[in-house]
């Protein structure tokens, strides 16, 4: 079943959110996808504990605090959230309104779409190992979904945070044999899991290396080894089925790409009155749009959202008229806001 | 002072640092393929480079920040240094770096 609503947000990031503010002052309801698991985009998702100094108001904020004080902002306008989903599908309806699907079958049917997806869907960092395309989904992983589906195979699990620590940890009962290759004698992890990490490999349950994987060994997507090389440069050839990189997210535009939006180095020209793309109905708005003079600060995604809704609201409304109002003086603006 | 710079296909450019800029700000505003996705905030790995040896032993020792940070990079090698915590200074005239892959 279709979920209708006003407008749907591809992006819950910093500008995402506000737009569910400035939507929800002219009385628009919101619907909200992001490939993350939670909301606040780059902001958490990158530097949750490093300071931001240029939120007017604001002199001094964390990427965390300033995505809760958003989520408190917005909460009077209850918006639907769907998380960890990547939005892949958008298709005009006959009656001129836009079906938004995701990944995992989510449908959002709106008469406007409002992209807010900053540098686009956090995705995997793949290393730049020749061929490495040709083993994915098959031999190698970057994300493990069922543990069982790892059973009795020879792993070799690259990086030296939490998840390639984890995963060590988790896998090394169920696989035949693990080897954690990692650049350095030390990890960006917990330190309960580096000590658990030791204590494997010093039972022998588990390998460590300092070495990273050079080249890949294999035929028709199934790995048969790794060509290893330690911190001396010396290279040798380690036997292995399952090759599972963890090096952290990267941004990547993503399905956006096909939605059939006139694009300029990945960005989506708009328009700087309404914040509309060249296709009618669908907005950009925060990093990933572009427009002479265009500056990517989270300040201007909040104009750029407050535009964006008065230009939504006749979208969405072309028979009513707005009546633009301030939320000092407004009683019935007071009122949404739960505070009159 | 100036950086050398090498790009991902080799080619070189020689770029008019700024004293006070990161080495990062300096190659993204060359246009650059830098990606620096977090911005310079030592939270991504993105600014990836390779310093060359003469010039890696002359910096700053790296942050315990920007260690771990290296461990979320691609193509980590011993000479590896995240461009945004490089600050340029008079003392660097000259320095060489690459761009690591992504």
């Amino acid at each position: 079943m279709a979920i209708e609503t006003d407008v749907a947000i591809i992006g819950a990031g910093p500008v995402g959110l506000f737009a569910v503010f400035e939507l929800g002052l002219l009385d628009l309801k919101t619907q909200l996808v992001d490939i993350l698991d939670r909301p606040g985009g780059q902001c958490t998702e990158l530097y949750p504990e490093k300071p931001i100094y240029d939120i007017p108001g604001l002199p001094i904020v964390n990427g965390q605090e300033l995505t809760d004080r958003l989520l408190e902002q917005i909460k009077p306008f209850s918006p639907g959230f769907h998380f960890s989903q990547m939005a892949t599908g958008l298709e005009r309806l006959a009656d001129g309104r836009w079906k938004l699907t995701t990944d995992t079958g989510t449908e959002i049917v709106a008469p406007v779409l409002a992209i807010a997806a900053g540098g686009g869907s956090f995705v995997p960092k793949r290393p730049p190992i020749a061929g490495i395309e040709g083993f994915e989904n098959t031999s190698v992983h970057y994300a493990v979904r069922k543990i069982d589906a790892f059973r009795d195979k020879d792993i070799v699990i690259a990086g030296g945070g939490d998840s390639a620590l984890d995963w060590t940890i988790n896998l090394a009962p169920v696989a035949k044999s693990l080897t954690l290759v990692h650049h350095r004698d030390g990890f960006r992890a917990a330190q309960h899991s580096v000590n658990r990490m030791r204590e494997l490999a010093s039972e022998g349950k588990i390998t460590f290396h300092v070495a990273s994987v050079k080249a890949l060994h294999g035929a028709g997507g199934a790995l048969e080894g790794v060509t290893l090389a330690g911190a001396d440069k010396q290279e040798w050839m380690h036997a292995c089925d399952t090759l599972l990189p963890f090096f952290g997210l990267t941004i990547k535009l993503g399905p956006i790409a096909n939605f059939g939006l006139n694009l300029h180095e990945n960005l989506i020209p708009v328009d700087t009155a309404r914040f509309e793309s060249e296709t009618p109905g669908i907005f950009a708005i925060g990093d990933i749009n572009t427009y002479p003079g265009k500056l990517k600060l989270i300040l201007c995604g909040f104009h750029e959202a407050a535009l964006m809704a008065q230009a939504a609201f006749h979208v969405c409304r072309p028979n009513e008229k707005l009546r633009f109002q301030y939320t000092t003086s407004s009683s019935s603006l007071q009122k949404k806001l739960g505070v009159a | 002072m100036k950086i050398i710079a090498t790009d991902r296909e080799g080619a070189e450019h020689t770029l008019e640092g700024r004293d006070g800029w990161t080495a990062m700000e300096i190659l993204r505003d060359a246009g650059l393929p830098v990606t620096a996705e977090c911005g310079g905030a030592c939270a991504c790995a993105t600014c990836h480079v390779y310093v060359a040896q003469d010039w890696y032993d002359r910096l700053p020792a790296p942050s315990a920040a920007e260690i771990d940070m290296l461990d979320m990079a691609l193509a980590v090698e011993s000479n590896s240094r995240l461009s945004c915590q490089i600050t340029c200074t008079p003392e660097l005239d000259g320095i060489k770096v690459t761009i690591a892959p992504e």
